[in-house]
């Protein structure tokens, strides 16, 4: 019996998944067939979505993308009916022979962290133990004392993959070292930077490799009791996580004598509210505790003070969803991926004007460049790239120039860009870097919990003048200001939000310089994204009158009859640019 | 019928049951909130003032939360909440635009309700669906793979979809 496998994670359900399932099934009723279909979670082509897998009676696998009706119906008549008529409509992306057209996106990957997803259904717990889930928990457990997992996990390099890039041994065993009546070990599924969606997608495609990070995690600092902070936009991974939770509890993975070990350990989900400084540890603890989400002074860390003021220790997602395989293959095993520096992958989140954009998982010390151009399929306008965007609100735009820069924690950070928690956002030769900065403090600014000036106040003073900035209002001696303010909140700020802050502002002017001062001194912006700057017109010489542009126009704004030259009303035009975009004789302009 | 006053009796029904196994432990209060949200669709102020003499907490205390988090509201919506998303990949690829052209087809701002009472705009920080930038949420139903016309186009036919179920029922 053939199986067929839906992605359904957050994309696969924006792309149309669920149309296409109800495709299938009504397609299989019409055949009076009883058809196995199967849901898996992100397979990390959200490009290609929605996709469709067939498996067959031997294990291979045949993967489809942009499935549509019709597209599902060839699938359908090809292999499930057996039609041999083959629709060209219908090239597979992958095949298990490595026929597919879509090869070169995995080629380069390594995929450890995210192996289980989009392979496995998420909701089925023999599913994930069927591709080794827990067997890590059973090493750890069965075999080795809580000082030996942390030692291992030492051995094994790994680093805080939520951006700040600490050892992860280290602080299980600052944790583990602290007496207490109650510990805590805490996920941080807050995952707020925008244009990132990691965690989300590991949440959703494999909630089991998170809470068996926990559990080991939980064993080796002496933690009975877990929490996952996970955000309340992600309902899907909330639900999967709950679901899988129970599963782990039915056997035995979750509550008392876990494996016969003697060791207990129960977990529960919190869901977030909505507040990006809750990714910050402290004020995460303190959300939990049913707070405002505002960071504590530190120290006390919460190693030694955190959750009830009881030692605790925190981990990101995929910090965590690399635990069980660390344990079940070794530290060496894991030691071998990366860079004498950073052992292990990473994973991103690939988005913005990339051809391929989706979640790839990458051996620590590969290029920048190869992960847009080769895996990623270079800018999808096919216009030069012009920076990439790494670490979101906290990070930089590492400039064309630089994209052979190696991914590792260290050279990230020379650029002025940090690691991150894996955003990768692409920008080609359209993209105003000015307004990229203000986009960011404008998102900081409205995030920063109040609780200290210097990121309160200055975050605001940095956004007014990059707001002046990109209405072409700049004086001279701004970027000064703005390089001056940014050292200050920088050094002075109480948490990681305010001290990372200024970064996607200090990247900018270090590498576009000469756009901020076309800004401010010719009141210009060159690539025509800042609208105050810009105004759209049309070229009488080219116009032909067509009127297409006059009645797609939703303000009314474009005078002119049939057959005559058009023109625009400036004082009603909103420069939403829907007159440029329709225009097949490229009559209209930016100026 | 009304659902959603004082004057109902019913009304305080779902709050008693969320608040009925209130332990005292702070730490429950978010959650409670968000229950009492999805129950009331919004934080009236009846409710936060008896959840502040069910619980002990201070209203100060209270509305010292609920304005922290994005996610509480204290004044009612529209029956579908349409979020549109700014996060990094949907600003690069036009998400103003979007923004633009949904509240110019509603003839509403940005956080505004429509006259008929059928949506609200809001503005999110990153749905996570990066790779089919833009995107809008209406309800849980995610729209990716926008432009200006295209959202227009959803929205015109979300809301004849909307009339019709209005009409057959």
């Amino acid at each position: 019996m053939r199986e067929l496998i839906i992605g359904l994670g957050s994309c696969g359900i924006a792309a149309g998944g669920l149309t296409v399932k109800e495709t299938l099934q009504t397609l299989g009723k019409e055949a009076s067939l009883d058809l196995s279909i199967g849901e898996t979670g992100c397979m990390g082509m959200c490009y290609a979505e929605p996709m469709v897998e067939v498996r067959a009676d031997d294990g291979s696998r045949t993967i489809y993308g942009w499935v549509d009706a019709a597209q599902a119906k060839a699938i359908f008549e090809r292999h499930i009916l057996g039609s041999k008529e083959t629709d060209a409509q219908c090239a597979p992306l992958l095949t298990s022979t490595g026929a597919g057209s879509e090869q070169g996106f995995l080629d380069r990957q390594v995929r450890l962290v995210l192996a289980r997803c989009g392979a496995i259904d998420p909701e089925s717990i023999d599913a994930a133990i069927g591709m080794a889930a827990y067997e890590g928990l059973k090493r750890a457990l069965g075999a080795m004392s809580p000082p030996e997992v942390i030692a291992e996990v030492i051995a094994s390099g790994v680093k805080g993959r939520g951006g700040a890039g600490f050892s992860t041994g280290l602080k299980w065993k600052f944790a583990a070292g602290y007496e207490a009546d109650q510990k805590y070990i805490i996920c941080n599924a807050d995952e707020g930077d925008p244009g990132a969606f990691m965690d989300r997608s590991i949440l959703e495609g494999d909630p089991h490799s998170v809470i068996e990070g926990l559990i080991i995690g939980g064993y080796a600092i002496g933690a009975t009791k877990g929490y996952i902070y996970a955000r309340a936009e992600y309902p899907i991974a909330i639900r999967r996580l709950k679901i899988a939770i129970r599963q782990a509890e039915v056997r035995g993975f979750l509550g008392k004598d876990i494996l016969g070990s003697g060791f207990d350990f129960t977990l529960t989900v919190k869901e977030g509210a909505g507040a990006f400084v809750c990714g910050e540890e402290t004020a995460l603890i303190e959300s939990i505790e049913g707070k405002r989400g505002m960071p504590r002074i530190r120290p006390p860390f919460p190693a030694e003070r955190g959750l009830f003021d009881k030692p605790s220790n925190i981990n990101n997602v995929e910090t965590l969803a690399n635990i069980g395989w660390i344990l079940r293959n070794g530290a060496s095993a894991f030691a071998a991926y990366g860079t004498d520096e950073s052992h292990g992958t990473k994973v991103f989140a690939l988005a913005g004007k990339v051809k391929k954009g989706g979640l790839v998982e990458i051996p620590i010390g590969m290029t920048i460049r190869d992960v847009v151009y080769e895996i990623g399929g270079g800018t999808v306008s096919g216009k030069p790239l012009k920076a990439v965007q790494m670490g979101g609100p906290s990070g930089g735009c590492i400039p064309a120039e630089l994209m052979d820069t190696v991914i590792d924690y260290k050279s990230l950070a020379e650029t002025g860009a940090i690691m991150g928690s894996g955003g990768m956002v692409v920008m080609d030769a359209d993209n105003c870097m000015v307004d990229i900065a203000r986009y960011f403090l404008q998102f900081t600014q409205s995030e920063s919990c109040g609780k200290c000036t210097f990121c309160k106040i200055g975050t605001m003073r940095m956004l007014e003048l990059l707001e002046r900035i990109t209405e072409g209002k700049g004086i001279e001696g701004d970027v000064e200001q703005l390089e001056y303010l940014s050292h200050q909140i920088k050094t002075n700020a109480l948490c990681g939000l305010g001290q990372t802050a200024p970064n996607p502002v200090l990247t900018t002017i270090r590498y576009f310089r000469d756009e901020y001062d076309a800004h401010i001194r010719e009141k210009k912006c060159l690539t025509g994204q800042c609208k105050a700057l810009i105004r759209f017109a049309i070229v009488p010489d080219k116009c032909v009158g067509c009127t297409v542009c006059a009645k797609k126009c939703p303000v009314n704004a474009i005078l002119g009859g049939s057959k005559a030259p058009h023109m625009i009303d400036q004082n009603v035009c909103t420069k939403c640019g829907i007159c440029k975009s329709v225009c097949k004789f490229d009559a209209v302009v930016v100026e | 019928m009304c659902n959603n006053c004082a004057e109902n009796s019913k009304y305080w029904d779902a709050f008693e049951e969320i608040t009925a196994d209130w332990t005292g432990d702070q730490s429950a209060l978010i959650p409670t909130l968000q229950k009492l949200q999805d129950a009331y669709g919004y934080l009236p102020k009846d409710i936060i003032a008896r959840l502040s003499e069910r619980t002990g907490i201070f209203v100060s205390q209270i509305m010292g939360v609920v304005t922290f988090y994005s996610q509480f509201r204290l004044a009612p919506t529209g029956k579908h909440i349409i979020k549109i998303c700014f996060g990094t990949a949907c600003h690069v690829i036009g998400a103003e635009n979007i923004a633009d052209a949904i509240c110019h087809e509603l003839g509403i701002q940005l956080g505004g309700t429509t006259e008929d009472g059928l949506f609200t705009v809001e503005s999110v920080a990153c749905i996570g669906c990066c790779s089919l930038a833009p995107v809008i949420m209406i309800g849980t139903e995610a729209h990716g793979r926008l432009t200006p016309e295209t959202a227009r186009a959803v929205i015109r036919a979300f809301r004849a979809r909307e009339v019709e179920t209005a009409c057959v029922n």
